[in-house]
């Protein structure tokens, strides 16, 4: 009789589920799943349907909600009606995992004015960071003291960028001036690019994906414009003019479209091989201060992973590169997120329309910094607020709110298995932040004055700050 | 009806003189000669306040004509590295009265438990009793000396009670209390008109501090939150000690100079 009734509630406790990707296609038709079925049990019947030969991480998604209970529990406990089929969103997970940084390993003196801007190389063995007294200086990661220091600009150095091969290093300045380094010797190869008439606001590399070796860079200015330039013929190819204000922001599109984010409210798109003006995106009604590609990082490191493999030919690494960037896009277009001094975001997709996807409002002050995660789940936001928003990458809707900065968050970046969130404040601190439990992970005090400056490398072992103390901090 | 202006309307009416003009020229041709007769001639107060008036006329004049040269002059660029550097997207953003952040809390607290502090004001004026206090009497015959008045400028907590006002031995005269002081910040060289929390120590005695008592020289406790300064450890500064710089009494107002 018992083990009647038994059997009677196992069979009544199934529920009709659907799992779909992120983008919404099915997999595989609608089924039956009893009401102990978990997050393991999903993950495994995922892998099984996706005929993955090794198994993947996946984490689940109802609603936009994790899922971490077994389906029973949520069912009971979100009033779920049982009749209508339950939609599960799968969204793969890296498959390393990222140590959270929780000390500070090193402090390290040289720079003599505020530290404007740090970098990682791609392979994330090499750091390099720009500052006001007007030299780049390359640090030994392994002694975690300065190797070179690089003189020539005539004043602050406002960005540095990577070639995505990690051969080159290029940094603009306030006077307008380009210089390249060579990133082993830290001597300057070659003349300075001139061209631009203020100061250099952002450089972004051609991907590896495109061409490689790396030649051409892309760089935006207070002037107005935009420039290409090639490094190997040392000179300016295109002038990307047309934004009538200053241009805060540029970047490289892994389709070889540049995206250009103005003072002028406006987004222009741009093709590359003769300069020619494809889309304008409107939408904002304040200056654009941020823009963020989906695919962003995968372009960034290039043909670099988590393994710390290294390529010898060029071919090579454009091969894996251009692999490694299909892969991270799927079968989607890229997407473009735009941060804004009207305190809003937009989400677009420039290859399909001049219109945007989504408009992302909850700032309460204007939005200097977004960031997609590596994965391009998730896009962080960095405001004057004092606090870090987190929006589903891809539809565009508000997830959650980081709040624990008591001045204006200015800078924001991901861990390279996008578990992560770092931000550096004008409080002088930096923050941990963990996605999946929503909330501050680790609190990195250290800082004397304002942080300018965060970036967290690629392979996931450093992070390094500048700031306004003149020190460059390592954490570990 | 104004009755002076009849030489406008006439000159309205019945157009200039033949020769106004010309006799206007003449006029001012004249008139560089005149003053400078003038200039030679006058003697005694006349002649300085003569001299003084053309002296500034003069450098006003030199100012202006270097003022439109300077217009058209070719200059250099300014390419010399300006200090305070900042990052790209803060370079068009207005810095408002940026507070600096200084890790000073520790140094604080160090010298809080020395109790000696480096003030910019090292040494004060010592305050007799009779100059701190005024003896009111009381009684039907006037006859009691116990009760006192302060004659300095208070600070009064804000959860402060009075005692029943026949009991009350000092009282401090609600003319002369204090909620908030302008603060000076040193390196930023700006002030700002801040809340007082309270009286760190007056110089003249324990006593002063617990009545809360404001001299030249006393060491107050400010409310900077809106500074937006920031510890090490990324939490706001809340309270941060100043130095009183006037005598608070005579002004009507108490200006400070923040320690840090």
């Amino acid at each position: 009789m018992e083990a009647q009734e038994q059997k009677d509630m196992d069979s009544n406790s199934n529920i009709m589920c659907l799992l779909t990707d992120p983008e919404g296609t099915p997999l595989g038709p609608s089924m039956f799943l009893p009401h102990n079925a978990g997050p393991p049990q999903l993950q495994q019947l995922v892998n099984k349907l996706l005929n993955n030969e090794d198994k993947l991480p996946y984490s689940f998604y109802i609603s936009d909600q994790e899922l971490v209970l077994q389906l029973g529990e949520y069912l009971e406990k979100n009033k779920v009606s049982v009749e209508k089929v339950l939609k599960i969103v799968y969204q793969p997970q890296a498959i390393f995992r990222i140590r959270p940084v929780n000390r500070c390993s090193a402090t390290i003196a040289g720079h003599t004015e505020a530290v404007l801007t740090v970098a990682f190389s791609p392979d994330g063995r090499q750091l390099a960071s720009g500052s006001g007294d007007t030299t780049v200086r390359l640090w030994d990661l392994t002694t975690q003291t300065p190797m070179h220091t690089c003189t020539g600009h005539k004043n602050w150095v406002l960005c540095i960028a990577w070639s995505p091969d990690g051969k080159h290093l290029v940094s603009g300045s306030k006077s307008g001036e380009i210089l390249s380094w060579d990133p082993q010797t830290g001597k300057q190869s070659g003349n300075p690019f001139i061209g631009h008439k203020k100061w250099i606001t952002a450089i972004s590399w051609e991907p590896v994906h495109l061409s490689s070796p790396c030649r051409r860079f892309a760089t935006s200015s207070k002037d107005g414009d935009v420039r290409i330039w090639d490094i190997s013929l040392r000179r300016c190819v295109i002038a990307l003019t047309g934004h009538t204000l200053a241009v805060t922001c540029v970047k490289w599109g892994g389709d070889g479209m540049i995206y250009s984010g103005s003072q002028d409210c406006t987004i222009k798109v741009w093709e590359t091989t003769q300069g020619k003006l494809v889309r304008e995106l409107k939408g904002h009604g304040h200056w654009v201060n941020s823009l963020a590609l989906s695919t962003e990082y995968v372009l960034r490191t290039g043909a670099f992973d988590h393994t710390g493999k290294q390529y010898s030919s060029p071919e090579e690494m454009k091969e894996v590169a251009l692999e490694r960037y299909n892969k991270m896009r799927g079968n989607a277009p890229e997407r473009l997120v735009s941060g804004s001094d009207d305190f809003t975001m937009f989400l677009w997709e420039p290859a399909v329309s001049k219109h945007n996807k989504a408009r992302l409002t909850g700032h309460q002050q204007l939005v200097n910094h977004v960031y997609f995660s590596p994965d391009g789940q998730w896009i962080a936001s960095a405001s004057f607020d004092k606090s870090v928003k987190l929006w589903n990458g891809t539809t565009g809707k508000f997830v959650a709110v980081f709040r624990g900065h008591v001045g204006p968050v200015y800078q924001i970046s991901w861990s390279a298995d996008s578990r992560l969130l770092l931000s550096g404040s004008k409080d002088s601190t930096l923050k941990v932040w963990d996605i999946q439990k929503q909330k501050l992970k680790q609190d990195l005090p250290g800082h004397e004055d304002e942080v300018f400056a965060v970036d967290w490398s690629p392979d996931g072992e450093k992070v390094a700050s500048g700031g306004k103390d003149r020190v460059m901090k390592l954490w570990m | 009806m104004p009755q002076g202006d009849y030489i406008e309307l006439h000159q309205k009416r019945n157009g200039y003189r033949l020769d106004h003009f010309e006799r206007k020229r003449k006029r001012e041709a004249r008139q560089v000669h005149e003053l400078s007769h003038k200039a030679q001639k006058s003697i005694g107060f006349k002649g300085k306040q003569f001299a003084k008036k053309r002296y500034a006329e003069k450098a006003l004049m030199k100012k202006t004509i270097n003022m439109h040269e300077e217009s058209n002059k070719r200059r250099k660029t300014d390419d010399d590295v300006a200090d305070g550097a900042l990052p790209p997207y803060l370079l068009d953003r207005e810095t408002t009265t940026r507070a600096k952040i200084l890790s000073n809390t520790i140094k604080q607290k160090r010298k809080e438990k020395a109790g000696k502090w480096e003030v910019p004001l090292p040494k004060v004026r010592p305050v007799a009793e009779d100059e701190m206090f005024k003896v009111v009497r009381t009684g039907k015959r006037k006859t009691k000396q116990w009760k006192r008045m302060i004659t300095k400028a208070t600070f009064v907590g804000p959860g402060f009670t009075r005692k029943p006002p026949k009991y009350e031995r000092f009282i401090r005269p609600s003319g002369l209390r204090f909620t908030k002081a302008h603060v000076t910040h040193p390196e930023l060289k700006c002030t700002f008109n801040l809340e007082i929390i309270g009286i760190k120590k007056n110089p003249n005695g324990p006593m002063y501090t617990s009545l809360g008592v404001i001299t030249k020289g006393t060491i107050i406790e400010v409310n900077v939150s809106e500074l937006g300064l920031v510890t090490p450890a990324g939490k706001v500064v809340w309270g941060k000690y100043a130095q009183v710089t006037n005598n608070p009494e005579n002004d009507g107002c108490i200006n400070a100079v923040l320690l840090v």
